[in-house]
């Protein structure tokens, strides 16, 4: 057929000819370059890690996940993450309880209710407290906090001590225990969480918020409607945000908490450890055997980082047939 | 349960800025009104001051008396949101709730109200689809989200959420706008069906669908750029489009305006 036989006689069309010039071409082999590089710097960062983590875990005469002691530089070695987890775990579930809800009412107060005059100026003091060091935090919450917790302590105890969770066992013990961690967290996470969720609330489309109201509905209800389910994912987000800075943090904790290797339901009492903190005091005196020993409790920590933020990734998309990104 | 509409001596700011001066008029209960003119006269905010939805963009600002049969709802002590609940209204563009499923989106504003029990929820969603002609397209879907549909169905979901609170008037901004031309027909079909139990005001660029749907139509104009828009005349709408009193809405209609 003429068809074929032309069409196998004109050369096929070609990918378009990409111009290059030397700029692209520098910049091309620049972008590469360093994305390479950034693939080989992890790679050899997890390497170095797993190898010393399992080193030292293969080495460990306690088992590594329900021992409660540290005592990695003792002959034979042993030592456990459980009170580092569950002190972990529990000062920032503390946090998150304390500082959702309150920085998305802060975020919502600053979007939604506040004049203009005072709405900008208290983001600014949100953004400030951002920018405090976490070491500052610490101070402030040893030399404040925990005094000034001694009170709230006490009453937890007497009205709710029956709970178990706030019997505080010796009531003459310093405040320094998870609980006023959790509180102190709760104060160094609430501005991430309240920026995050700001931004989120102002985003909601005005045809939304207008919908809600042409059906006659308050303030409130309009917050209701259309702007919580709408910044759900975002307000998700913003916490899981907040949690990460919470399960990492270590000078703050370091600082505050009266660590020892008790795993208690009172939370009152100044006993656990946290990861970071756990790392942060015994690493300046480890061996290079309990260096590596740390090195596996940070990389617990890591993963359960990731856990929380792929469980979040998670709720965020089950629901994404209803986000409003399509609407 | 429709009601007479009697606007009186209406200015509305944005800010400092005047953007309608001193409208009256009146608008017949279970009747169709049209508001045309060119883009910028104000016919969305002379809309929005009908059920106090101006006050809320920042700076909106209302002067003068919207009487609803005997209440004027700009008195004090009259609660906006009360008034919104009596005076529906659809937007130009489609705006279901994103985040709720059809159903949910045509029991919101029952919800709100807080009377309705699961089975009256059911009865009125279905009976607010029906009246949206949109019954039959969703009835194996309600539970599906409102922004899966298309743009006319998304418009009817709307009227059908404005409906289902059973409003006296109903304020209808360029409802179709975004429409293709059949679900334009569909949402035409719609008001005039409506208009049997709600009074109906229409904002609209389309001359035709004025012709078509509106029993009175009301023509705006603004002098020039930054001039507030104002009411040039208001008459029936057969008038209006074969006769009408003033020589600029004549230029408008036919299109030799400006
Ligand atoms: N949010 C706002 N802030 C300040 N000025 C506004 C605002 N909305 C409208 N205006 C001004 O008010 C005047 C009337 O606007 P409006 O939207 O009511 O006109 P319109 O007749 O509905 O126009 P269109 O046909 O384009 O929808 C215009 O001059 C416009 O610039
Ligand atoms: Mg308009």
């Amino acid at each position: 057929m003429t068809l074929s036989t032309t069409n196998t006689t004109i050369p096929p069309p070609k990918a378009q000819k990409v111009v290059t010039q030397p700029g692209d071409r520098i910049f091309l082999g620049l972008s590469r370059g360093s994305g390479i590089l950034l693939l080989v710097i992890m790679a050899a960062i997890a390497i170095f890690l797993t190898v010393r983590a399992v080193h030292a875990i293969s080495h460990d005469h306690g088992n590594f996940l329900s021992t409660f002691e540290w005592n990695a530089d003792q002959t034979p070695p042993v030592f456990g993450i459980a009170v580092l987890a569950y002190g972990t775990i529990i000062s920032s579930v503390i946090a998150m309880v304390i500082a959702v809800p309150i920085g998305v009412g802060i975020a919502l107060f600053i979007s939604h209710y506040a004049p203009r005059r005072l709405a900008s100026p208290l983001a600014y003091l949100v953004d400030l407290l951002a920018a405090v060091p976490s070491i500052v935090y610490g101070l402030w919450g040893a030399i404040y906090l925990v005094p000034n917790l001694q009170g709230l302590n006490l009453w937890l105890n007497e009205y709710l001590g029956w709970t178990g969770i706030f019997h505080k066992t010796d009531p003459s013990s310093s405040a320094r225990s998870l609980f006023t961690v959790g509180i102190l967290l709760a104060i160094m996470v609430l501005p991430i969480i309240t920026n995050v969720s700001r931004e989120v609330f102002r985003q909601v489309p005005k045809a939304h918020e207008e919908a809600a109201l042409a059906l006659g509905a308050t303030r409130w209800e309009v917050i209701r409607m259309a702007v919580l389910p709408f910044a759900r994912s975002g307000i998700i987000s913003a916490s899981m945000l907040g949690l990460g800075r919470a399960l990492g943090e270590t000078m703050a904790v370091a600082i505050v908490l009266s660590a020892s290797p008790q795993l208690t339901i009172h939370l009152l009492d100044p006993a656990g450890g946290t990861f970071a903190q756990n790392i942060a005091a015994k690493f300046g005196e480890a061996t290079d055997f309990g260096r590596d020993a740390l090195i596996a409790s940070g990389l617990v920590l890591f993963v359960i980082t990731l856990l929380v933020n792929g469980a979040a990734r998670l709720i965020i998309a089950r629901r994404k047939e209803y986000s409003g990104a399509n609407a | 349960m429709a009601k007479r509409i009697d606007v009186s001596g209406l200015t509305a700011y944005y800010g400092n800025h005047k953007a309608i001066d001193d409208i009256s008029m009146t608008i017949e209960p279970r009747s169709v009104t049209a508001f045309i003119g060119p883009s910028g006269c104000g016919k969305s905010t002379f809309l929005r001051t009908l059920n106090r939805m101006h006050e809320v963009t920042p700076g909106g600002r209302v002067e003068g008396k919207v009487m609803l049969d005997d209440e004027n709802l700009y008195a004090v002590g009259v609660d906006p949101v009360a008034v919104r609940r009596t005076v529906g209204m659809v937007f130009q563009r489609p705006n279901p709730f994103p985040t709720m499923s059809i159903y949910d989106n045509v029991a919101a504003g029952l919800r709100l109200n807080g009377t309705a029990k699961k089975q009256d929820l059911d009865t009125i969603v279905e009976k607010s689809l029906k009246g949206a002609n949109l019954w039959n397209e969703v009835k194996d879907r309600l539970s599906k989200p409102g922004a899966g549909l298309s743009g006319g169905q998304q418009q009817r979901l709307c009227i059908a959420r404005a409906i289902a609170v059973e409003p006296k008037v109903l304020l209808m901004d360029e409802p179709c706008s975004a429409l293709d031309p059949i679900s334009t027909l569909a949402v035409e079909d719609l008001i005039g069906e409506l208009k049997e139990r709600f009074t109906i005001v229409i904002v609209t660029h389309n001359m035709q669908q004025a012709a078509r749907v509106s029993d009175r139509t009301a023509f705006f104009n603004l002098a020039g750029v930054g001039q507030p828009g104002k009411l040039v005349e208001i008459d029936d709408t057969e008038r209006i489009f074969s006769n009408p009193s003033v020589q600029a809405t004549e230029d408008y209609i036919s299109g030799r305006f400006g």
